[in-house]
């Protein structure tokens, strides 16, 4: 449904997306990652067709958004960042002109708009000016415009900014619902929200692609993935670490916390044991050594947030002298 | 969806935000205002003993020069402050139908303003009997005028997020486009240079060309002259636009 293919952008000296390619099918849900000023908007700017690429192309349902731009925005509902809509005019007022927009009339027209307004939940301010309106609702009424001719491929740039985490939850799970049977490209940098809404998930870090795959496979790539977390009544902290790192296939074990009478600690796999069967097996080595209680224990998942902070640089950091080892790309 | 309804849906809101703020009034108020103390002030409306509108028209030049910058100054200076030109130009329409939409807009209001200056017409009417034909010229010449200014409005609203500089440039291009055809400006250019040049710059005025109207004259001429003005100015809107977009 949508295929970016080498897409590049400067502004002046500035690269800001370096060869972008990724293909979104129908039913995925794609999370778009990054730091901030990582080229996420830039991005999605060029697949509605707003700005040009500087090289490379982008297609949406077959069309090619430089050649048909028509044919393609026709197909596309596109919630920009910041979500701006005319101050002046009433919610059903705006919401009645992007269906009109949307070659929408008549009853097609009042159909559309009711589904919309019922979808974002914005039956109680319909008739209000748009100015007077808070954020959140401000936010909703620009995703309905989005939302308005039922799209094929949905482009939201940040979608659940400036919500509180009630609508922050609702506006998920319509993601979700809706990515069933649509392509949706959607940028955020709440990691948690990937996890939730993301059948597939990209990072991208000042312009390129550094990570694309499930959150569980992105997960995995976290060097806390398949650690094992145990809680532990008996030793002292120090001791159990120490005696904990002597065992086979052990790599490190650090301290988490000790504290209530119970030490918990991570002990990390060597490479070749990353497997389920590393927090039986050192169960069993424990038991078997020691008396100590085993209290909790469980194999971790590894976390988003440290796979994102490890393969991105954040803003503040400054430019390498040297050009950055490549990265792995997943 | 056809390309002409796509135009109508961008006027149709640009016409009505025009009217759901207090701006359309107050310009309306003041327009008549001026438009009526300066024709009957300064033009000596009822001192010069003849009946018609001429004294009306005279001033149109010099105060649309003030009022419709004014008028178009937010066409997309307000667009691209609010952020609301990145929803309107991902919309299915190409960028000519919403510069075409918006002008259109503005040009409506523009026309409904001069129409409500007819209780001037009909003071003519009531005290006279004047040529009637000559002030249809008239009125299509003002709209004209007011189309051309609008048009330079147009384009330097696209040039900056800013109201109040699209309202100055514009302001000064249309001084310009007055100036070249005014009397005192062409008389101090006719000591030095040759006539065929001061009739050429001169022809560049939008005062040379309206001057056939306000006699009842409807040159084609002098409306592609000002269909040129108003097709060239939303074409360098459209280059504004569309490079700015480009980086």
């Amino acid at each position: 449904m949508i295929k970016v293919e080498h897409l590049t952008r400067t502004f002046g000296p500035k690269t800001a997306v370096d060869d972008v390619s990724f293909e979104v099918a129908r039913g995925e849900v794609l999370g778009f990652l990054g730091p901030n000023g990582a080229g996420k908007s830039t991005t999605m700017r060029m697949i509605t067709g707003y700005i040009p690429p500087t090289a490379g192309r982008v297609a949406v349902c077959g069309f090619d958004v430089a050649a048909q731009p028509i044919e393609a925005r026709r197909r596309i509902g596109y919630l920009p960042e910041s979500a701006p809509s005319y101050h002046d005019m009433s919610v059903v007022a705006f919401l009645g002109f992007a269906a009109e927009m949307r070659g929408l009339r008549a009853e097609a027209k009042k159909r559309a708009v009711a589904k919309a307004v019922e979808t974002c939940f914005l039956e109680s301010v319909l008739h209000q000016s748009i100015d007077t309106l808070s954020k959140g609702f401000r936010h909703r009424t620009c995703l309905a415009q989005a939302l308005i001719h039922d799209p094929e491929v949905l482009i939201l740039d940040e979608p659940t900014d400036g919500l509180d985490p009630n609508q922050k939850h609702e506006v998920r799970s319509l993601i979700r619902r809706m990515g069933a049977d649509k392509a949706i490209v959607f940028s955020t940098h709440i990691l948690e929200e990937v996890e939730a809404a993301c059948s597939r998930a990209i990072i991208i870090d000042r312009g390129r692609i550094v990570a694309n795959g499930t959150p569980a496979e992105l997960k995995a790539r976290s060097d806390r993935a398949g650690a094992v977390r145990l809680a532990l009544r008996g030793p002292q902290a120090e001791a159990a670490r120490e005696a904990l790192a002597k065992l086979p296939g052990v790599a490190r074990v650090e301290i988490v916390s000790d504290e209530g009478g119970a030490v918990a600690v991570r002990a990390f796999p060597d490479q070749a044991q990353r497997q389920a069967a590393f927090a039986a097996q050192l169960a069993q080595a424990i038991m078997s050594r020691w008396s100590w209680t085993i209290a909790e224990l469980h194999t971790e998942e590894g976390r988003l947030d440290d796979v994102f902070r490890a393969i991105t640089r954040p803003d503040t950091a400054r430019e390498p002298a040297a050009p950055a080892p490549e990265r792995v790309a997943a | 969806m056809s390309a002409r309804s796509r135009v109508w849906t961008v006027a149709k809101r640009e016409l009505a935000a025009y009217f759901d703020s207090p701006v359309a009034y107050v310009f309306i108020v003041i327009f008549l205002l001026l438009a009526g103390f300066f024709t009957f002030t300064f033009g000596a409306f009822f001192d010069r003993g003849e009946a018609s509108l001429g004294a009306f028209f005279m001033w149109m030049p010099w105060l649309f020069l003030f009022l419709v910058p004014a008028v178009g100054m937010r066409l997309w200076s307000e667009e691209r402050r609010s952020g609301t030109m990145e929803l309107l130009l991902t919309f299915p329409i190409t960028t000519w139908q919403a510069i075409a939409g918006k002008f259109l807009a503005s040009w409506l209001f523009l026309a409904i303003a001069l129409a409500l200056t007819f209780p001037v017409w009909l003071t003519v009417n009531v005290l006279g009997d004047p040529d009637n034909g000559v002030i249809v010229a008239g009125y299509v010449g003002s709209l004209l005028l007011a189309g051309a200014y609008l048009a330079v409005s147009s384009a330097t609203s696209a040039m900056t997020r800013n109201q109040v500089v699209s309202f100055i440039v514009a302001l000064v291009v249309c001084l310009a486009l007055v100036l070249v055809g005014f009397p005192p400006v062409t008389d101090l250019l006719a000591r030095w240079a040759p006539p065929w040049l001061v009739e050429a710059v001169a022809a560049f005025s939008v005062l040379t060309h309206f001057e056939g109207f306000q006699k009842g004259v409807l040159d084609s001429r002098d409306v592609v002259f000002f269909a040129s003005v108003i097709g060239f100015a939303l074409f360098v809107t459209g280059v504004v636009l569309r490079g700015q977009r480009a980086g």
